[in-house]
């Protein structure tokens, strides 16, 4: 067995102090093999998102270990952090964020930028991603130009696009129609297929069915944790 | 990433907000322009209020009579003109010039004129009031000993009596003698309330003979050899005269008063030093205000790209590339903006502004370049940075 691309040990988050102490996160402990295909799931305020922001190293937790593809990134200081963001991680918000007024294929270059990726390579790669997810024709269009569906599909592009042990996807049906949605898990089916390691949050039971497993989180702690398919790699 | 890449991540940046880039460096370069000009109105007016004086003569001191005529104790006569020419005792006088002056009626095939100073001089007068001779030629000394009817009449004098007609070698009647006119005189600008031009200039034994008579003189008018030696002058002259009339030493009162033109240069230049100083003051407060106008935008800007920020720092943009694209932008808006008010001002001050010509201060521009690039280095740069070092879902949800 190799080694798990993401790894938490007993992970607590507290914001605030005193009486207005809330504890997002009361202990989470998760693995997740290569190849996986998760979704969590919860209520609103039961931390989901808490435990994505960590995942995503866009926040830090208060106490607890996480490993990314064997890496402490709770000790990362912030060069080597942002090269973990860079590197192991894409991350797909429920507003999807883009960069306003910029193209969809330099918003897909941009983490080849950060990267040191050559402009022509760059460029080549971006337009490949945007291929991968069906937007190959609508490069050149700026993100309000393009439909919420669309819109989500170039962010996977940017997610992937630097090859990430780890996709982590906030929600990332949550602001979009039927049709739209079903266009992204399309991608996300394949991109499972072709064995990337997939974590998202839904709040829809139809979403979290199509995964290999499902994970629901109560008061930020793990109540359930069923394999609905096998890890294939 | 490299620097370069950085500095088209920056451009790409401002061509994507066209219009916020186009609004801060206008008010960048509205502030510039405003300081640098209104600086230059201060320092042109300053500089045309000295220009007049010196028109005056800047090195001569004027000897008038304190007395109300008449009397014989407290007039100023040729004697003591011709004493004042002295190299032993007032070795950095230049020349004196004895003047008498009167009110007379100039008349010229029937029209008449009122010339309000018809003034009787030698020729060294001309160079020591700085009253140069435009068209014809002043008197010489020659005219001045023989006696001979020549004029130099003034421009406004000549446009009077003669519409039309070139006034050299005409004759014209003052005080029923026939005076035939040799030059006229360049336009002076007037600095009170009478016309300068209004005047004409003839040798003085002529005016002596026909006009005034050959009592007291109306003044005597002393050419220091530099401006530099004109307090020198003013001293030897004083010896000179309190001798000649009889003024016992520590005298507090004289029978005669001296004017110093460079005394009136000094007082008019500190009015001007003080026009400047308040026109810096209106600068600077415009300085301030445009600098608190670069700050908002600035501090906009940021605050709305916070996001931008938090999105670029979760796709792994180290803090340093952030910082620099974000500062690169700054110092572009405020350089470019500058560099435009400079223009912008330049181009003013080749304009007259309320009557003033307008003359650029070149510290003016640098301080006003300056000041408004580091208010825009400074609040572009701090709050990027700030934004830049907060955590990524921290910067994704400023609001």
């Amino acid at each position: 067995m190799s080694r798990p691309v993401l790894d938490v040990r007993d992970l607590k988050k507290i914001y605030g102090e005193g009486e207005a102490t809330v504890h997002a996160l009361r202990g989470v402990s998760l693995t997740v093999e290569r190849g996986d295909y998760v979704a969590i799931m919860g209520s609103s305020g039961s931390g989901k998102s808490t435990l994505m922001n960590i995942l995503g190293a866009l926040d830090v937790p208060s106490s607890g270990a996480y490993l990314l593809d064997g890496v402490d990134v709770s000790r990362l200081a912030d060069r080597q952090l942002a090269l973990a963001r860079n590197r192991l991680i894409g991350f797909i918000f429920q507003a999807f964020n883009l960069i306003p007024r910029t193209s969809a294929v330099a918003n897909v270059e941009l983490p080849l930028a950060y990267a040191g990726v050559k402009p022509r390579e760059r460029r080549r790669r971006a337009m490949a991603a945007l291929d991968l997810v069906g937007l190959a024709d609508r490069a050149r269009h700026e993100p309000n130009q393009l439909s919420g569906g669309q819109q989500q599909r170039v962010a996977v592009a940017r997610a992937l696009v630097t090859e990430p042990a780890l996709l982590l996807a906030d929600e990332p049906t949550g602001n979009l129609d039927t049709r739209s949605t079903e266009d992204v898990l399309t991608v996300f089916d394949e991109l499972n297929a072709a064995g990337r390691t997939i974590v998202l949050i839904t709040h829809e039971p139809e979403v979290g069915d199509r995964t290999k497993r499902l994970i629901r989180l109560v008061d930020g702690r793990i109540v359930h944790d069923a394999r609905q398919a096998p890890v294939t790699v | 990433m490299t620097f370069y890449e950085i500095v088209r991540f920056a451009l790409r940046g401002l061509s994507a907000n066209k219009l916020r880039s186009a609004l801060t460096m206008l008010g960048i370069l509205i502030g510039v322009a405003a300081v640098i000009l209104l600086v230059a109105v201060g320092n042109g007016s300053a500089k045309a209020i000295s220009d007049r004086i010196e028109a005056l003569g800047t090195n001569t001191i004027t000897v008038m009579s304190t007395g109300r005529g008449g009397s014989t104790s407290t007039a100023i006569t040729k004697e003591m003109a011709d004493a004042l020419a002295d190299p032993v005792l007032a070795p950095d006088v230049r020349s004196v010039s004895p003047v008498v002056s009167a009110a007379a009626t100039v008349t010229y095939e029937g029209t008449d004129h009122d010339v309000n100073s018809f003034v009787g001089t030698t020729p060294g007068w001309f160079t020591a009031s700085n009253t140069p001779v435009g068209r014809g030629a002043a008197f010489t000394a020659d005219d001045e000993a023989q006696g001979r009817r020549v004029v130099v009449i003034g421009s406004t004098v000549a446009e009077e009596l003669f519409p039309g007609v070139d006034p050299i070698d005409q004759q014209v009647t003052v005080g029923g003698a026939l005076f035939t006119v040799v030059g006229v005189l360049d336009e002076k600008s007037s600095t009170g309330f009478q016309d300068a031009n209004d005047t004409a200039i003839a040798p003085l034994t002529a005016v002596r003979q026909v006009l005034t008579g050959y009592g007291s003189l109306t003044s005597i008018l002393v050419e220091a050899a530099a401006p530099d030696q004109v307090d020198a002058v003013q001293s030897q002259v004083s010896a000179i005269l309190n001798q000649k009339m009889s003024v016992a030493d520590g005298s507090t009162t004289t029978p005669y008063r001296i004017q110093n033109a460079s005394q009136l240069l000094e007082t008019q230049t500190e009015t001007a030093d003080t026009f400047t100083t308040l026109l810096g003051a209106v600068a600077a407060i415009s300085l301030l205000v445009g600098g608190i106008g670069i700050t908002n935008i600035m501090l906009v800007t940021v605050t709305e790209r916070t996001r931008e920020i938090g999105i670029r720092k979760a796709l792994g943009a180290p803090r340093r590339t952030i910082l620099t694209q974000f500062l690169i932008e700054a110092t572009l808006l405020s350089v470019l903006g500058g560099a435009l008010g400079v223009a912008a001002a330049l181009i003013g001050s080749s304009f007259e502004i309320v009557g003033v010509k307008p003359v650029i201060v070149p510290s003016s521009v640098g301080l006003a370049l300056g000041v408004s690039i580091a208010i825009g280095l400074f609040f572009g740069g701090l709050p990027a940075g700030r934004a830049a070092r907060l955590r990524p879902i921290d910067a994704l949800r400023y609001e």
